[in-house]
């Protein structure tokens, strides 16, 4: 009887919870990236970031070091492909060359730093959001976004995965095929996903020891507490 | 004489010792969920190491908050170790503390002569719910700012100097780097404080009247001719040694969830905790941790503001009264299945809160919202009725162990 009423209350509890979820949701579905999340991705990312996304965008908690130190990229290969021409220091954050005052006023308001853009919105939302750009004219930039509705940003990698139109058809192809413009894109949120989290490295790195010391412990402390327990009757 | 003889003198740690250690005398049949206890011992000591550290670093004004704790994830060495042992920690203190009062519930814990020992316990809960609210507050996050902003206008509620309290609470109309001042003060001293001088008091309490234990009989009727407990062991060395053991476990648990799942789904860590407090940017729905979600969902159940906060606070205080609801003389619920069944319903149905104050506020939510306040209203109600009527077996005489 007792299990039955436990069980009843259960089915009850998770067949509400159930109904509840079903409903549909407003927000666009949000397409998942695949990838492996390694160092090769992450540099890719990081070069592909410089390129396209460093004009406007800063990652401002994020030093040029931290390529290096984390990933293992050549200094040469940061001052060659990341770093700005400016000359801005190795250690110093990376910073967009664009004043935030210019571009308040060019776009209305600033391009927001990505620093922790990715724990924020999630690596689903940035893979789709990139994705989801089509050409509207009634935009002061000429471009909108599905998953932003009316964002002040334009479409910087048109040139790459072409112009659509918002019911997706393509207007104009890009210089990349699909496959290729899909795979940069995933290289990006890696990148910003990193960026949101640089511990990682470290923290799978130590992670093992820090877990097997603990496992060891409990180890011998159980056969302390056995030993000791052995008289309790 | 020597050293040690010449300060046993003069201390009175001994005594302390032998009282609260090698001579208190704790039942032997303690189950796995008595480790609770020495592990929120061992979080909040943890707590203290990671939080001292944190502070070294942090910075408390509107322009350099968020900027100083996200400096402390990137540029402090192990600043990432700091921060999340000290996120994480605050989440795995309340599971910890939810176990540990879900374990003097079914047991039986809060019935005379523990009485006290719960209400301390239990005040001991508020508190740390204070602590991680003023906590939650210092990363200058956008949640920081609208939780704090919904949290303190609660306040606004409290007759004819609500207003005032909320101006005095908030150190302005509303939240700002004033606001930072007064609640890291609060934070690392006063709250901190009391949290360590009421464990003290709860142990103390716990001391004096004696553990109670999953057979929920009391182990002081039976003693054997020294006038120790028969089914009764030293704390030390038996105890220390069994929670050593468990500390291990925990500790793996605790470094896995750092290390592996140092957001927890950004259940531990929520999504808007990293992006900068905004006033223009005010959240779809700001939902608290989820350690506090149940008590939101019963506050937003009724649609009136004074409404919700009165039921609110009912839910929130109704506990204390748990050692008078429950009527039955009988403690432990292995000999009362009812209450037993009623319990369990009730933690579920708690579980079913935390998930509803989590969603947006939509009028789909509004039946298991409702519903989840009925359960858990009516559980307190329908306790004493259920505990003065229900059918219960006999405890036996000693306490039930097998040893292994």
């Amino acid at each position: 009887m007792k299990k039955l009423l436990v069980i009843g209350t259960l089915v009850a509890g998770l067949g509400m919870g159930g109904m509840v979820a079903a409903e549909a949701e407003t927000a666009p579905v949000l397409m998942k990236p695949k990838y492996t999340y390694d160092a090769k991705t992450i540099i890719a990312g990081a070069k592909l970031f410089a390129m396209h996304c460093m004009v406007c965008h800063s990652v401002q908690f994020m030093r040029y070091e931290f390529l290096t130190k984390d990933l293992g990229m050549s200094k040469a290969d940061v001052h060659k492909y990341i770093m700005l021409p400016t000359g801005a220091g190795y250690k110093a954050n990376m910073v967009s060359a664009m004043p935030v005052n210019m571009a308040s006023k060019w776009f209305g308001r600033p391009p927001p730093d990505l620093s922790q853009m990715e724990r924020y919105k999630s690596q689903d939302w940035i893979y789709t959001y990139l994705l989801s750009f089509y050409q509207d004219s009634k935009r002061p930039s000429g471009w909108n976004n599905h998953v932003f509705p009316n964002v002040a940003m334009p479409d910087v990698l048109a040139p790459m995965g072409g112009t659509w139109s918002e019911k997706g058809k393509l207007l104009k192809a890009g210089n990349e095929s699909q496959q290729k413009f899909r795979k940069q894109v995933t290289d990006i949120v890696a990148f910003l996903r990193f960026v949101s989290d640089p511990s990682v490295i470290q923290r799978h790195e130590d992670g093992p020891w820090v877990l097997g010391l603990f496992a060891l412990f409990t180890v011998f402390a159980y056969l302390l507490k056995k030993a000791y327990w052995k008289d309790v009757k | 004489m020597g050293l040690k003889e010449w300060v046993d003198k003069r201390s009175p740690l001994p005594d302390m010792w032998r009282e609260h250690m090698a001579e208190y005398y704790a039942p032997k049949n303690f189950n796995i969920f008595y480790y609770a206890g020495s592990l929120l011992l061992l979080m909040v000591a943890l707590q203290f190491l990671s939080g001292f550290l944190v502070l070294a670093h942090y910075v408390p004004s509107a322009e350099d908050a968020y900027n100083s704790v996200f400096g402390i994830m990137y540029d402090v060495k192990y600043g990432w170790l700091m921060q999340y042992m000290h996120v994480d920690g605050s989440s795995l203190i309340f599971v910890l503390l939810y176990v540990h009062m879900a374990r003097g519930m079914i047991y039986g814990s809060y019935k005379a002569p523990r009485e006290l020992v719960w209400i301390i316990g239990y005040i001991l809960y508020l508190i740390f719910m204070a602590e991680a609210f003023f906590g939650y507050v210092l990363p200058y996050s956008n949640l920081s700012y609208w939780a704090g902003t919904v949290i303190t206008s609660l306040l606004k509620s409290i007759p004819f100097i609500g207003n005032w309290v909320t101006i005095i609470a908030r150190g302005g109309p509303g939240i700002s780097g004033d606001t930072i001042g007064r609640f890291m003060a609060l934070h690392v001293t006063l709250v901190f404080i009391l949290i360590i001088g009421l464990i003290a008091v709860h142990i103390l309490y716990l001391h004096k009247v004696g553990s109670n234990n999953p057979d929920g009989i009391d182990i002081k009727e039976n003693k054997d001719s020294n006038g120790h407990p028969l089914d009764g062991i030293p704390f030390h060395p038996y105890y220390t040694v069994k929670d050593l053991s468990g500390f291990g476990v925990w500790l793996f648990i605790f470094a896995a969830v750092i290390f592996y799942a140092p957001t927890f789904h950004h259940i531990f860590l929520e999504r808007t905790m990293s992006t900068p407090a905004n006033a223009l940017k005010s959240l779809p729905d700001v939902t608290p941790p989820w350690y506090l979600s149940p008590f939101y969902a019963m506050l937003r159940s009724i649609p009136n503001k004074n409404g919700g906060i009165l039921l609110m606070l009912f839910a929130v205080l109704v506990p204390f009264l748990m050692p008078w609801l429950d009527r039955n003389p009988v403690r432990s619920t292995r000999f009362r299945p009812v209450t037993r069944i009623m319990l369990i319903i009730f933690f579920l149905n708690f579980f079913l809160l935390a998930w509803v104050g989590e969603q947006p506020p939509l009028p789909k939510y509004f039946f298991p919202e409702r519903l989840g306040s009925v359960i858990y209203v009516g559980f307190f109600l329908l306790l004493p009725i259920v505990t003065m009527f229900e059918p219960t077996r006999k405890p036996p005489a000693r306490v039930r162990y097998r040893a292994h």
